[in-house]
Formats: structure tokens, sequence, C-alpha cells
């Protein structure tokens, strides 16, 4: 059973003004994620990824299109108990402490007193707030607000957990931090659906990937998957003691052929020229220093899913 | 249930910590300070002007309250997005506008109860009559500040906390003078005038129905029928409110 199923999601926002059509944020978005497998949503700044997400909790609704959650519809209440969520640049009540904070989401959750008392225990451990359980998150920085957002999201031990942009702000230790924690969930059999822009970091975690672009999903799979799709893997050669741009039959199976001094770089465009293109160094006295396979990357594909214009945007990597 | 009890006894602390019962101390001293000054007044009027101070100040501080803190309990959740949290969570939006306004109307109680007694306390100590005139004047000003909390609240499911202060303070006001609209439909020779009028005295809350500080200050109570009425049209009235305030709440994105 799928654990998230989206079909045909239309989100569209009125302009305000008479006459003038509704923005259209998400347009007939489709997308499913299996359970506990870890699903990167990944999408550059205002393409719908974050509308998805509150249409999913149901913070609004979508203008057509279904949405379901653990097999029933988005809105049912009984089933958020189920589900765990961290929203964008969470703000929370910072006069709690965060002992209190996580005791306030656990009620709300219908949890009991015994049992949550454990957990908020367990869970300050896990995000390393021991030592600040009793200080009010006013005083808290910005990576440990999103670490306290985590574990309000994992406080009744939900199966589905939906996190919006985990990672930003964090800094390399925090993102490193949120990448292991979703990476424990999966091991206990949780579902984790989160949004990113950040494309190395669902290259590292991420079982599955959907790239959103201006409201559509222009690719969904297996990271693997999505790279080599109709990218061909390139191979970098360097090799020493011949000078590979004066060589016609090398010169002919490279794509690229640079001299620096001594060595020669060689990049073969596909990989099944590897074996000639050895050969042919060898006979001409060369000595082997590497070889070097290129996968596409998903910042390839994130890039050329948007489109010329865009293209021309640099993503932003928080 | 349980949701509108830890939604509300978490409004409830955010209050104490965010300082609002320091009002109290503002209200202490203006009703002890204002005692001091009007004593050279004779005895009878040193009397009833405290109580009219007295009884002045708990409708003026309970109803700053319901209008400053009841726009922020929905709007500033929106606001800084902590409401996005607490509707992923297995709670119904009416649970959630039902407990931030249980966890004002806490406060307030306990705004009110402190403020009658320290109002008590210095009418024990100018010796002056305590009338059970009074309590039902504090009453029914608590009924005043109950609606006057669902108003707030009510504006604030859908507009901005200025235009929501706006239009609570507006609608107080109006609502003190609805006997003067029905006297203007009573008066005018215009069809017109006294269709908009007799309609807005209708749909608009009467406050002053709620109002009987005056006679109370004096020691002249009101029927209890007459209270009864009053504060059930005032709780009718706040039940409307928070009806209005949930379907619109329903329905809003966030």
């Amino acid at each position: 059973m799928d654990t998230i199923r989206v079909e045909g999601l239309t989100k569209q926002f009125p302009s305000g003004w008479p006459g003038r059509p509704p923005t259209t944020v998400l347009d007939g978005l489709s997308l499913s994620v299996r359970q506990g497998e870890i699903y990167g949503f990944l999408g550059p700044n205002g393409s719908g990824k974050t509308t998805t997400i509150k249409v999913l909790i149901g913070l609004i609704r979508a203008t057509s299109g279904t949405a379901e959650l653990l097999g029933k519809p988005v809105g049912d209440v009984p089933t958020r108990r189920r589900i765990g969520f961290l929203p964008e640049s969470p703000y929370f009540y910072d006069y709690l402490t965060a002992e209190e904070f996580l005791t306030f989401y656990g009620h709300l959750a219908g949890m009991d007193r015994a049992g949550l008392a454990r957990r908020v225990s367990q869970l300050l451990e896990v995000v390393g707030l021991v030592e600040a359980r009793t200080r009010q998150l006013r005083k808290f920085s910005k990576g440990m607000l999103q670490r306290v957002g985590l574990a309000q999201a994992l406080i009744h031990d939900p199966d589905l957990v939906i996190l919006d942009e985990p990672m930003s702000g964090l800094d390399p230790i925090g993102r490193k931090q949120v990448r292991d924690l979703i990476l424990g969930l999966r091991d206990q059999g949780k579902t984790v659906f989160f949004s990113t822009h950040i494309i190395p970091d669902v290259e590292m975690i991420c079982d599955r990937v959907g790239v959103i672009v201006k409201g559509k999903l222009l690719a969904t799979g297996r990271v693997d998957e999505l790279v080599n799709q109709g990218h061909t893997q390139s191979v970098e050669i360097t090799c020493q003691g011949i000078a590979a741009e004066r060589i016609p039959a090398i010169q002919a199976l490279a794509s690229r052929v640079v001299q620096r001094g001594s060595h020669s770089l060689i990049v073969l465009p596909r990989p099944d020229s590897l074996e000639q293109a050895l050969a042919e160094i060898r006979k001409q006295g060369g000595t082997l220093i590497s070889v070097t396979p290129h996968k596409g990357s998903l910042e390839e594909l994130f890039f050329t899913s948007q489109g010329p214009a865009e293209q021309a945007r640099p993503v932003a990597r928080s | 249930m349980w949701s509108v009890v830890v939604i509300a006894l978490n409004t409830f602390r955010e209050n104490l910590r965010d300082k609002i019962l320091y009002n109290l101390v503002f209200f202490a001293l203006l009703l002890i300070g204002a005692s001091i000054l009007l004593a050279d007044l004779t005895i009878m009027e040193h009397h009833r002007m405290i109580a009219d101070m007295g009884l002045a100040a708990i409708n003026l501080v309970g109803v700053v309250i319901a209008i400053f803190v009841g726009i922020g309990l929905v709007g500033k959740e929106i606001e800084r997005r902590t409401v996005y949290t607490i509707m992923a969570r297995p709670i119904r939006r009416t649970q959630f506008i039902l407990g931030k306004y249980l966890g004002l109307v806490m406060t307030l109680s306990v705004n009110m109860a402190v403020m009658m007694a320290v109002f008590l306390a210095t009418l024990w100590l100018y010796r002056a009559p305590v009338h059970g005139a009074l309590v039902q004047a504090v009453s029914l000003i608590f009924v005043e500040v109950l609606l006057v909390t669902a108003m707030a609240l009510f504006f604030s499911t859908f507009s901005t906390s200025t235009l929501s202060a706006s239009f609570t303070i507006g609608l107080f006001i109006v609502g003190h003078l609805t006997m003067d609209l029905k006297g203007i439909a009573e008066k005018s020779q215009s069809e017109t005038v006294k269709a908009v009028t007799t309609a807005a005295y209708y749909i608009f809350p009467n406050l002053e129905m709620l109002n009987v500080k005056g006679q109370a200050a004096v020691g002249v109570g009101v029927p209890y029928a007459y209270q009864a009425t009053a504060s059930l049209y005032g709780l009718l009235y706040t039940a409307a409110l928070l009806v209005g305030a949930c379907i619109i709440f329903q329905r809003r994105d966030f």
C-alpha cells in the first residue's frame, strides 16, 4: 500500500482582482510514496513543494485532485495521530521550555502522561537537547529550534513523517545529524517524505526522489535511475608519458583531451570505448595514472528539468 | 474535549508568561490613587466615587485585555505560523478556536477575581458599604468581557491584528450606542433611515444592556430576572460569534 498517494492535485490561488486569472501553484501533480522509504521532494524555490505539503497536512484545500495519507483522505483527523510534521522555518511557542513544548504536543496527540514523560526524555536525548530541557525556546539557536521541531514531529512515534526543508539553515554538523535521524527513522520502518532544494542531501539519503518544477512533477524514481536516464556516463583517464592531444586515435575516441605538463587528461563520452583507449595509450608507451567513471548527477537533471530560462538562475544551497 | 483543555491551558500559560496579569498592579494603583485623591469629598460622595471608579476600572481593564489579547489569540498563531504544527495534530479546527477562547477566559476570570478582591478591599478600607448590586454589576461586566473577547476572536479569524482591533473597538462603541439607534429609528421621517437603524439595532450587540454600573454604585440593584435575561443575551451573542469564528476558521487556508 502507498503511504502517500496524490493524484491530479491542482491548487490555484485567486488573484484578488476581478478579471485577473488565478495563480496556479500545483498543476495536476501526481505522486506516490511507498511504505518504509525515504522520499525526497526536490524542486527550486517557488516550485510548489510547500504548497503540496500544506495540502497533505490539511492546512490548505486543493482546487482539484485527490490526496491520501496512510489510506485515508487528507484532512481525516484520527489519521493525524500517525503523522509527524515539521514546517519550513518553524516558529514555536517560545515561552515554553523544550520539555513543556514536547509535552504539549504529546498531549495534543493523545499520549498518556507516564508514557509521554519517558518519550520526552528519550527524544531530547536523540536530538541532543537534554541539557537545554528546561530552557525556554526563545533562548534557542536556529539549529536547536530545528532539532526540537524534529522532536515534536516524532513525539507520538508516527508512521509517516513529513518534513518541509528540514536541513534549511543548519550548519554541516546539524545537517548530518538530521540526515542520520532520517536514516534512523527508515531503519525503524517509518516512511519519510521531505522537501528540499539541496541536491546532495537527496542524493545521500533518499530511496526515491520526485522533481517538481512549476507545480508539475517532472521526474520521479530512484536516484540512480533518474541520473542515468538519458544521461551517458563519461570516463576520465589520466596518463603520463605521451602527448595524447597529438595522437589521432585517442582524439577520435575522446570528447576532450587536455595536456598538463607530462600528464594527459582524456575524457571519453562513452564507457564502451575505454578498452580501446587504454590499448592505444599502452601502444604509444604511456603510463596509466587513473580511470574515473563520471555518473550523471541529480544536479544536471535538476537544471535540465527547469528549462533554459530557469537554468540561468543558480540553485541556492544553504 | 481533551484537546480543547490542552489548548486552553497552554493559552492560559502563554498569558501568564506574557505577564498580562501585571495589569492588576495598574488597576490597584488606579483605584487606590483615585480613592486617596477623592478623600476630600463628603463621606457619601466619597463612597459612591470609589464604587464608581472601581466598577469603571474593572470594566476598562477587562475590555482592554479582551480586545488586545483577543485579537492575537488566532491572528498571532497564523502570522507566526505556530498554527501549522497544531493543525497537523489530531485536533479539529473548532477545538482549536474553543481552546484558545477558553484559555483567555481563564486569564480574564483570574484577572476579574483579583480586581474584585482589590475593589472590595478598597471599599472595606474606606468603610464604604458593600452592596449585592456591586456584585451584580461586576457579573454583567464579566459577561460583556466574554462577549468582547468573542468579537475580537471572530474578527481575527479573517483579518489582520490592526483591522481586528479596529473592528472590535468599533463594534464595542456601536454596542453602547444601540439604544440611540433605536431612538433615531423612532424619530426619523425617512423610511430608509428607519429601516437601516432598526436593522442595526437588532444586528449589533446591545452592550448597554450589560451596563448597570451607575445604579450599582449608589447601591441600587437590578431585578434578578433582568440580570438573568441580560446575561443570557450576552452569552447567546457570544456563542453566535464563536460559531461564526469556527465556520470562518474551518474554511480558511493557511
